[in-house]
């Protein structure tokens, strides 16, 4: 891949991260198991598209072809976003939903900090002004983990069975490539694996908690970073969240 | 039609005392410290804003009310600026404000992270529900006394 214009896709992998889980707790709205979470999980979603906000205007002033935050969330087709895999697969449950939420905010909020320091003033804002909002995303998950995997048998079941098809999903968030290199060379950013001691201590002490068992297994699939291979939930996805744009060009309210 | 030129910045920023938040109208938007900056020039006012949390759907409101707001004094030529960093944080809400939404039912921010005490009782013996609230700014609360909720705007 072209590193040439390596602040555009770092840019596009923060926002499409934001866009795409915010959309996913967004399907949520007037569904969660009780009044309290579905609020909760609304006002996570809120949080995670304001991010997006920021993180694709930029990414369009960057990229300097006059396409702004709406031209890219809503005018891509899946193969130009460039999320991790974790954050399209579907929801499935409350139970999924929580623990993918966990496994990114234990992601983020340590990235985010380490985005303060960047050489990159603009990244440097919206990562302080993003770590608030996800301080309060990790509390919250990794709370509802706990108390779902240290709960009744079902629930610790339900957790059981997501961890086992989530896990595989969640390494990618800390490979790195050559555009991590490039970013992490002009001192935008570190290495998205320079996470993982925190990722790791976050996940063990809470699983402790929760009374769930780490896999062994270290695999992890690749392709949404990159945008080579995405899942096939996004395309369904992108379908529903794109259809008005697509369906009426430049509609507004 | 006034001259912005003519008026000054203290004026602008009395005008914005009496533009309530959208969300909690007992407190204005000066209160809510989200206006950081009024600049006047010949171009027009500038009002810098900080936004309280990034997907806050208030936030546009806000501008349109302070941009209503300052034509009906007969300024039309109003920009606005967002200002990120530095971040807000619920220190910049203001005595006054802070008040105010006591005596509305809400408990103010505190640094230890929870309501000091429930806003209709005053009791102390208060338990949270939900970290998560009415608006992206609160947090669900519960009073163990007089067994009333109440919304707590949380310390960020």
């Amino acid at each position: 891949m072209a590193t040439d214009n390596a602040l555009f896709e770092f840019l596009l992998r923060q926002g499409d991260n934001s866009l795409v889980l915010g959309h996913r707790l967004s399907e949520w709205c007037g569904m969660g198991p009780a009044l309290e979470e579905d609020i909760a999980l609304a006002n996570t979603a809120l949080d995670l598209i304001g991010q997006t906000r920021l993180w694709l205007s930029y990414a369009g002033e960057v990229e300097g072809a006059g396409r702004s935050e709406d031209d890219l969330a809503y005018l891509r087709d899946a193969y130009d976003f460039r999320n991790a895999l974790l954050l399209e697969v579907p929801n499935e449950d409350f139970g999924r939903t929580i623990l993918r939420e966990f496994f990114f905010d234990a992601f983020q909020l340590p990235w985010l900090h380490a985005l303060i320091d960047s050489a990159d003033e603009r990244v440097a804002e919206i990562a302080a002004k993003s770590a608030k909002e996800a301080s309060y995303h990790l509390e919250r998950s990794a709370e509802t983990v706990i108390a779902l995997g240290d709960g009744t048998d079902e629930s610790n079941a339900k957790m059981t069975a997501a961890l086992a098809y989530l896990w595989p999903f969640a390494g990618e968030l800390m490979v790195d490539d050559e555009v991590d290199n490039a970013i992490a060379e002009a001192g935008v950013a570190p290495l998205p694996s320079t996470i993982k001691p925190a990722w790791n201590a976050t996940i063990n002490a809470t699983f402790k908690e929760a009374l769930l068992t780490r896999p062994d297994s270290d695999f992890a699939h690749a392709g949404g970073r990159n945008g080579f291979r995405h899942t096939e939930h996004l395309g369904h996805m992108l379908a529903q969240m794109q259809v008005l744009q697509r369906s009426h060009p430049g509609a507004a309210w | 039609m006034v001259e912005a030129q003519t008026i000054s910045e203290a004026q602008v920023w009395e005008w914005l005392e009496d533009v309530p938040d959208p969300e909690i109208p007992v407190i204005s938007v000066v209160d809510l410290g989200v206006i950081r900056d009024v600049d006047v020039s010949d171009e027009g006012v500038i009002v810098t804003i900080t936004p309280t949390y990034s997907g806050c759907p208030a936030m546009s409101i806000i501008s349109l009310d302070v941009e209503l707001a300052l034509a009906k004094r007969g300024l039309e030529k109003v920009h606005f600026k967002t200002r990120l960093s530095p971040a807000w944080t619920t220190d910049w809400l203001s005595e006054k404000g802070r008040a105010s939404l006591e005596d509305y039912g809400i408990a103010p921010p505190q640094p230890a992270g929870g309501p000091e005490r429930c806003p209709h009782c005053q009791s102390k013996n208060v338990e949270k529900v939900s970290q998560f609230g009415s608006t992206a700014c609160k947090a669900q609360w519960r009073c163990r006394d007089c067994l009333e909720p109440f919304d707590y705007f949380k310390c960020i």
